[in-house]
């Protein structure tokens, strides 16, 4: 017995001592770039965290392995893993936020309930978020969400664009009148956030909206598509991620809804979420956040430069799938923000509040995209103080049992529509935490 | 040789009833006390701070609230997370609502309404006992788990459901950095242990612990079983709600209805377990058991040099974990509390063997 307490009092202050002499313990040597992942390769969402991690880490790869970093200032990276959970991620939010010779470059959390946490802190700690696609949407406001980045777009957007399409497939947004729209959501805040916007389009156009929620992780979904077998709406918009989508999708082969008439969001439209359900899942849509699956000079350049080396974080025949390139694209942004505020700053490493005016000055050109090996992916992109998000441009793509195929031009979200509501949160949050609001016309 | 209480005389009642009648344990409190009030701040890290010590204070107290319940009360309970919950929409409505509200008096009547809900949810052991009551009290954890995601009220009609606490200030010195976070968690700690100390080795703490052990034969020489019971369920749920309080405010700061879900119930009660049952030492024990050996698994293979992927960490951590959970609850059953008790024993007689 003495020597089990022995142990573990020696245990414990090892503990103490290593967790003292481990935040200062230091990878970078003077011209290195920290940047943290925050990802989840184990838990209920890892089928579709994995692919976008090995995305991320394979273009910081790819940018020190091609380019030699960015102007020369190699790219240092450190995964933590999270498990979606928003405590765990606070955990590995305060683990990496120093390390490197000038703290972290940028967050990317790939989970809006850690977003909303991380929100309060990077306040006081001065790091910038990029929440591509997902987080608060209102962050798109600059004024107020100084350091949240919701690039490319929200998911007030993503409901949008989604109430654009069906109203086209239905000859115009007036015909809309009448039908019955089900929203079946992860009952969490990443679910609920398009819920606001999805009601002022009902609203407008007199469509019913009925919505459902399903409880984390979302594999227990009979009751919710018992639900929709009983009331029978016309479109299915599905706001799931991680195992919760593909449920879905087998559940509505159960109840034999339309896989034609099923919308997912751009979390709910990749190859993990379609593969289980196998040949049935064919028919089902979804939204493509610009860019799909699909192949671009980049990835030649992955598999020559990454792969070719056996330093790819995932597998070879990953590379070019959605969540894949989405992850790719995710590190694109932030590489190309630190080049950007390179060229203020100087060649050299970079702090949080530098990097920040680097995503806020962050102007991609079709040109540029083009350089960039991305060409076909994206839309050009500008953001600026009072617009965090860039561009808000997005696709549908359809599941056709073997490759997703595109089955809509680009679509726009409706900036009429969702910036006064963006505004009004905005300024409600200002009131709440009583922040003054930066003025965007100056500087 | 060092412990020994020969020479020790006590001349008053008040001095052989005190909490540490001994020399060196008061010496040997003092000095932990000292150490966590002063040189910890002083060396500690932010990290070590922020992701560390705050979250063990704060589940340490919330580990303690259920020891009074399931170790001293012997009422099996795995509502704790939604107890939690409980207390921190309380206290976020409380500050939203009357803005005009110390955080403080905030925190304890959020605990107050803990408590009215802990005698609502506790109601049930006075009819059930055992396993049956840790059903009763999970169907309690899934009721507030769905009430707070349900009824809009709660979250101040938030759309997303996540909401954010207002910052603790009090009277112009705001709780804003990580050494005065830890302070003050610290301080609520050391007090609410003592408030649980005096009660256990008091009227009410006897009479918990004769319902414990055999709650027939207490009810028969005059212990009222509802007030023992439910008296547990109240104190006990006051100091798991000021502990739902300050884990929102102080450690999350923004907080979605998942952060109280039934894993954080599980991993309470797993501290009050590992660290004993019926024992104040032990909560503390069994929170920084549970709370820094899974962070300690993380990074050990960065810093033996060991490259792992996340996953294959991930996956370690837990197996190991759960290993050591089984190999200490067959080494010593009772706990942490039981082998410090152990140890002080075999102090007494140091440096012979017997």
């Amino acid at each position: 017995m003495p020597r089990t307490f022995h142990a573990m009092s020696v245990l414990l202050a090892a503990v103490w001592a290593s967790s003292i002499a481990a935040t200062s313990e230091v990878l970078a040597q003077a011209n290195e770039q920290f940047v943290p992942m925050l990802v989840y390769r184990s838990g209920p969402y890892a089928p579709n965290g994995v692919p976008f991690a090995n995305g991320y880490a394979d273009y910081l790869t790819l940018v020190n392995e091609r380019d030699g970093g960015i102007n020369g200032v190699k790219i240092v990276f450190e995964e933590c893993e999270t498990g979606y959970a928003t405590d765990r991620g606070v955990e590995c939010y305060e683990r990496l936020k120093g390390k490197g010779s000038t703290g972290a470059a940028a967050f990317s959390p790939l989970s809006t309930g850690i977003t909303y946490a991380l929100t309060e802190k990077v306040f006081a700690d001065k790091i910038p978020l990029i929440t591509m696609g997902y987080g608060r949407s209102e962050s798109v406001d600059g004024s107020v969400f100084l350091w949240n980045f919701p690039l490319l777009g929200t998911y007030w957007d993503a409901a949008d664009v989604l109430i654009q399409h069906i109203g086209n497939l239905n000859g115009g947004l007036d015909k809309l009148k009448g039908k019955k729209i089900a929203l079946v959501y992860h009952d969490s805040p990443y679910g609920k956030e398009p819920i606001p916007l999805l009601q002022e389009r009902a609203r407008r156009h007199g469509f019913e909206l009925i919505t459902i929620p399903v409880t984390h992780p979302g594999v227990e979904q009979k009751a919710a598509w018992l639900q929709i077998r009983q009331s029978r709406p016309d479109y299915v918009l599905l706001w799931g991620w991680g195992v919760m989508n593909s449920t879905a999708i087998k559940e509505a082969v159960a109840v034999n809804y339309p896989r034609e008439r099923m919308y997912g969001v751009w979390w709910a439209g990749a190859e993990p979420d379609v593969l289980p359900a196998g040949a049935e899942a064919k028919g089902y849509n979804a939204l493509a956040l610009q860019h799909s699956a699909g192949q671009a000079p980049v990835h030649a350049d992955i598999l020559k430069y990454v792969y070719g080396k056996g330093k790819g974080a995932g597998q070879k025949e990953e590379v070019g799938l959605v969540l894949y390139n989405r992850g790719m694209i995710n590190a694109m942004l932030l590489v190309e923000s630190i080049r950007t505020a390179q060229g203020k700053f100087g060649k050299k490493p970079l702090t949080g509040e530098q990097v920040r005016w680097g995503i806020e000055n962050l102007n991609l050109d079709q040109k540029r995209i083009g350089q960039l090996g991305l060409a076909g992916m994206l839309q050009p992109l500008k953001v600026s103080c009072s617009d965090h998000e860039g561009a808000r441009h997005a696709r549908i793509h359809q599941w056709d049992g073997t490759k997703w195929v595109f089955v809509s031009g680009w679509l726009e979200a409706d900036s009429s529509v969702i910036r006064p509501m963006v505004e009004e949160a905005a300024a409600k949050y200002a009131k709440e935490k009583n922040l003054t609001r930066r003025d965007c016309k100056v500087g | 040789m060092f412990y020994r209480e020969a020479g020790q005389f006590k001349t008053s009642y008040g001095a052989d009833q005190a909490v540490f009648p001994i020399h060196q344990d008061r010496i040997f409190v003092a000095l932990w006390l000292a150490i966590a009030f002063v040189l910890v701040p002083l060396v500690s890290s932010e990290y070590l701070l922020r992701a560390i010590l705050i979250p063990l204070l704060i589940l340490a107290l919330a580990a303690l609230g259920l020891n009074l319940l399931v170790g001293y009360c012997g009422q099996l309970s795995l509502g704790t997370g939604g107890f939690m919950a409980v207390g921190a929409y309380a206290a976020y409505n409380l500050c939203v609502r009357v803005p005009a509200l110390n955080p403080f008096v905030a925190f304890l009547l959020a605990g107050g309404v803990a408590t009215l809900v802990g005698i609502a949810f506790g109601m049930p052991s006075l009819r059930i006992k055992g396993y049956y009551l840790a059903v009763a009290t999970l169907a309690a954890q899934f009721f507030l788990d769905w009430v707070f995601s349900r009824v809009a009220w709660f979250t101040n009609n938030t759309p997303s459901g996540s909401i954010t606490a207002p910052p603790i200030t009090l009277f112009q010195l705001s709780f804003d950095t990580p050494v005065r976070k830890y302070l003050l968690c610290l301080t609520i700690l050391a007090l609410f242990a003592m408030v649980a100390k005096n009660l256990v080795r008091g009227r009410i703490g006897r009479a918990w612990m004769a319902t414990r052990d055999m709650d027939v034969a207490a009810e028969i020489i005059g212990i009222r079983p509802m007030y023992a019971k439910l008296s547990a369920f109240a104190v006990s749920s006051f100091f798991i709600g000021v502990a739902g309080g300050l884990w929102a405010f102080v450690h999350l700061g923004s907080w979605e209805p998942l952060a109280f879900d039934v894993n954080r119930s599980f991993s309470i009660l797993f501290m009050v377990i590992i660290g004993g049952l019926g024992s104040i030492l032990g909560s503390i024990l069994g929170a920084a058991f549970i709370t820094v050996l899974p962070l300690l698994l993380n990074q050990l293979p960065q810093w033996l040099g060991v490259s792992m992927s996340t996953a294959m960490i991930s996956h370690l951590e837990a197996m190991i974990f759960g290993c050591l959970i089984v190999f200490f609850l067959i080494k010593e059953p009772l706990g942490l509390a039981r082998l410090w008790r152990i140890g002080k024993e075999k102090l007494r007689l140091w440096p012979f063997p017997y």
